[in-house]
């Protein structure tokens, strides 16, 4: 299955380095990574999504804390988010296949941003499968794509659960009990913060 | 740079002052506390090295830099301080990792300097530049590259405080040139790392401690299976009351042998792969397992779908990554272990476990007769017998280094322990030529403690240049090589799983005591037991190293034994008429 993290890392060089060892030695594929500036001075707000068993969520989260440059991490389980890629497609156009392209972006609600006589280049924002959707359109409707650029899952959390309001919730619920479970259950442990959700 | 300043002494930590970045590194380590450390100079560390004479701290120059490492890593186990290794950039560097990785895989804290190049040259292939840091990645707790003099007080105190917090493990600091040339103010106390933070994941609520007391008040065959975590806890003391209080037997990792004394008698000794048949029997038959800073590896696990199928799991672990990676257990009490079992203790009253104590003393029965201890004193000398009358001499007092292999497994079984951090041995990257530096190590860590050295003949050549090590710092280290003319393990194995095809494994030696002349180390060779307390007697009552060369019995085999890939009560016991046996009486 896919699972996803969000990272508060350090700002610093090679820490992406480090993320993506550790995935590497776990054997585990990391399927994209989208890293940018967060909220907060100095640190790299890091979506990761991973495909692993089920039960290795515990040990991806476990493992990412233990680096040194790891400072939060959010595993986004079945939680409440908003999911969003952004694609850049570019697509052979001539004056006479534009037009149908044109009605494609529109019922996608994506946009054209740029157009050259033999192409145009469709910005599109959305789940994966919208993404996916609208490259599955083009292809069989035989425009010839020329390049695809995507950025990868970029996750939020809905309402108020940043990761500066989950870290203030587990303060307060350090003595909170977890439930001990029966067997079969690698990763019985639950997230403080999926108890939050 | 204002050179108006003048610099102030760089031999006192506590006073800011205008330091070179080669000043620097020495000023911290002695704030830190450190008085010894292990390395080679080279170009790249250089000024490094022209600055040490400013400061009291005693370099021990090795014969190759994984002997640093070993030696830093054997002074961590022997005392429970940060050992400190330094080498140059390049070779010197990349001759750090297996040892780097040993202390890894056995979570023991070292911290690594090396030289780098200049910063202007970085990535240009410039004369002994490697990528040091991209390699130590996967096999240090963390690593740091220094490019600027300020930066190397605040990195370094902050490498000490991550290899000796927490999990503990070696951590490797990587610092060009022009950042030791460079100058910087020096404030040791300003330098201080930010509060350390446990890892996140750490729980040990009150419910699931109470459920653990019910387990254990509840179970009726309960195994206490004692790791290293012990040791680098310090929770000798929880968990022995926690085993005296409940009456629960303890077996032991290998490295977590010396945690629970040898002698008590609930000690049932080492478990897993080379471990006692009744130890392997009682986890296979126990209803309950109190695994205490261990991570169940596959040496002590046997085949994991087959491993205690019956008993409930109880892990207590700093480290939350470790939780359900071998074994999926029923609680999970993750934190340091002492403070865990602080807690978990006051929720136990005394309870009985006779009955069960008498069914594991029932399943001792004839395995509890070391056949090989009871062989006939017949000219023939074997390495239990060894390591057997060793211990005695010492009264178990030593500590015990070891390197790899066969004699590894004998000394874990013959070389009783009671007393924490008295054998040193590689468990988890098993890395052969790790005994000799590790044992000077130790003796440094200290000196006023008895320090042999056991190793095989294949082992020992893989690092022996550190006899010199030995004879320059005049360390009275004990030396016992276990000579059986094989790579004895990898013989066993071939034996036992290849048909006897012994590709590649007998091994010619020098003879080991003219080695050690050359050396100025004196030494005799033994190949009769009748020899083995006369020798060891001549070794302790030498003042400075003694090496002796006994010669074992060449095809004997470490048993019990586990295969690879099998249950732990699928042993293989040594045939009740085996070759060895036959040929003993024969004489």
């Amino acid at each position: 299955m896919l699972h996803t993290f969000v990272a508060q890392v350090e700002d610093r060089p090679g820490v992406l380095t480090r993320v993506a060892s550790l995935f590497r030695r776990l054997s585990i594929n990391i399927v994209s990574v989208t890293v940018g500036r967060s909220e907060r001075a100095g640190v790299s707000r890091m979506t990761l999504v991973a495909e692993a068993e089920p039960g290795a969520a515990h040990r991806m989260k476990a493992s990412l804390y233990k680096l040194e440059n790891v400072l939060d991490v959010d595993d986004i389980g079945q939680t409440s988010c908003v999911v969003r890629e952004l694609a850049l497609i570019k697509v052979a156009a001539t004056p006479a296949t534009r037009s149908h392209i044109f009605e494609l972006v529109e019922v996608f609600r994506a946009r054209v941003v740029d157009l050259a006589p033999e192409s145009l280049m469709i910005e599109i924002t959305g789940v994966q499968s919208k993404v996916e959707g609208l490259i599955q359109v083009l292809t069989d409707s035989e425009d010839r794509i020329l390049e695809i650029s995507r950025t990868g899952r970029m996750v939020m959390r809905r309402g108020q659960h940043t990761s500066r309001v989950l870290e203030a919730m587990s303060a307060q619920n350090l003595d909170g009990d977890f439930v001990a479970g029966t067997k079969p259950r690698p990763d019985f442990m639950p997230d403080k913060s999926d108890l939050a959700s | 740079m204002s050179d108006t300043r003048k610099s102030g002494d760089p031999s006192s930590p506590t006073q800011a002052a205008r330091l070179t970045g080669a000043e620097i590194v020495w000023a911290t380590l002695d704030g830190e506390g450190v008085r010894e450390v292990f390395g080679y100079p080279g170009g790249a560390i250089l000024p490094v090295y022209d600055a040490m004479r400013k400061f009291p701290i005693h370099h021990i120059l090795v014969r190759h830099e994984q002997g640093a490492a070993h030696m830093a890593d054997g002074y961590a186990r022997a005392s429970g301080r940060v050992g400190v290794c330094i080498a140059t950039s390049g070779p010197g560097a990349t001759n750090l990792v297996t040892g780097i990785a040993t202390a890894m895989l056995d979570s023991i804290p070292i911290v690594c300097i090396t030289g780098q190049v200049s910063s202007k040259v970085l990535g240009s292939d410039a004369f002994q530049e490697v990528d040091i840091t991209g390699i130590t990645l996967p096999v240090t707790k963390h690593n740091y590259l220094v490019t600027k003099a300020e930066d190397i007080a605040r990195v370094l105190r902050e490498a000490f405080q991550i290899a000796a917090s927490g999990r503990p493990g070696p951590v490797h600091v990587d610092i060009t040139k022009d950042a030791q040339q460079a100058t910087a103010d020096f404030d040791f106390a300003a330098a201080a790392p930010r509060q350390y933070r446990p890892h996140p994941m750490l729980s040990a609520p009150a419910s699931s401690l109470a459920e653990a007391s019910r387990m254990i008040l509840g179970s009726k065959r309960p195994v206490i299976l004692a790791g290293q975590g012990i040791l680098l806890s310090r929770a000798m003391e929880q968990v022995r009351t926690l085993a005296e209080r409940a009456q629960i037997p303890v077996g032991c990792t290998l490295l977590g042998l010396g945690s629970f004394p040898a002698s008590h008698p609930l000690s049932l000794g080492m478990m897993g792969m080379h471990g006692e048949t009744w130890v392997n029997h009682a986890i296979q038959e126990a209803d309950l397992l109190i695994a205490c800073g261990m991570r169940f590896d596959d040496r002590v696990t046997g085949l994991p779908s087959t491993y205690a199928p019956n008993a409930k799991k109880i892990h207590i672990e700093i480290d939350p990554s470790e939780i359900n990676k071998n074994v999926a257990v029923d609680i999970a009490l993750m934190g340091d272990l002492g403070e865990v079992l602080e807690s978990l203790l006051p929720l136990l009253p005394k309870r009985d476990g006779s009955a069960w104590l008498r069914t594991i003393e029932g399943m001792k029965g004839n395995a509890a007769v070391r056949d090989i201890q009871n062989l006939p004193d017949n000219g023939h000398l074997y390495a239990a017998h060894v390591i057997n009358d060793l211990w005695r001499a010492t009264n178990g007092n030593a500590i015990v280094v070891t390197d790899v292999g066969q004699h590894q497994m004998w000394e874990a079984q013959y070389y009783k322990h009671n007393e924490p951090r008295t054998l040193i041995t590689s468990g988890g990257l098993g890395t052969m030529g790790f005994a000799l530096p590790a044992a000077i190590g130790a003796k440094v860590a200290c000196p006023d403690k008895e320090v042999w050295v056991v190793a095989g003949d294949g082992g020992f050549q893989m690092t022996m240049a550190e006899l010199a090590t030995i004879a320059q710092e005049k360390l009275n280290v004990n030396i016992a090589i276990i000579n059986n003319g094989y790579l004895g393990m990898v013989r066993q194995w071939q034996e036992f799983f290849y048909e006897k095809n012994y590709q590649s494994t007998p091994i010619l030696s020098p003879d080991f005591v003219k080695l050690a002349d050359a050396f100025g180390i004196p030494g005799q060779a033994v190949t009769t037991r009748a020899e083995v307390l006369t020798a060891v007697a001549t070794a302790r009552e030498t003042a400075g190293p003694y090496l002796i060369n006994f010669m074992v019995e060449q095809e004997d085999s470490v048993y019990p034994m586990i295969p690879a890939g099998k249950a732990l009560h699928e042993m293989i016991h040594r045939p009740p008429r085996s070759a060895i046996v036959e040929d003993a009486t024969d004489i």
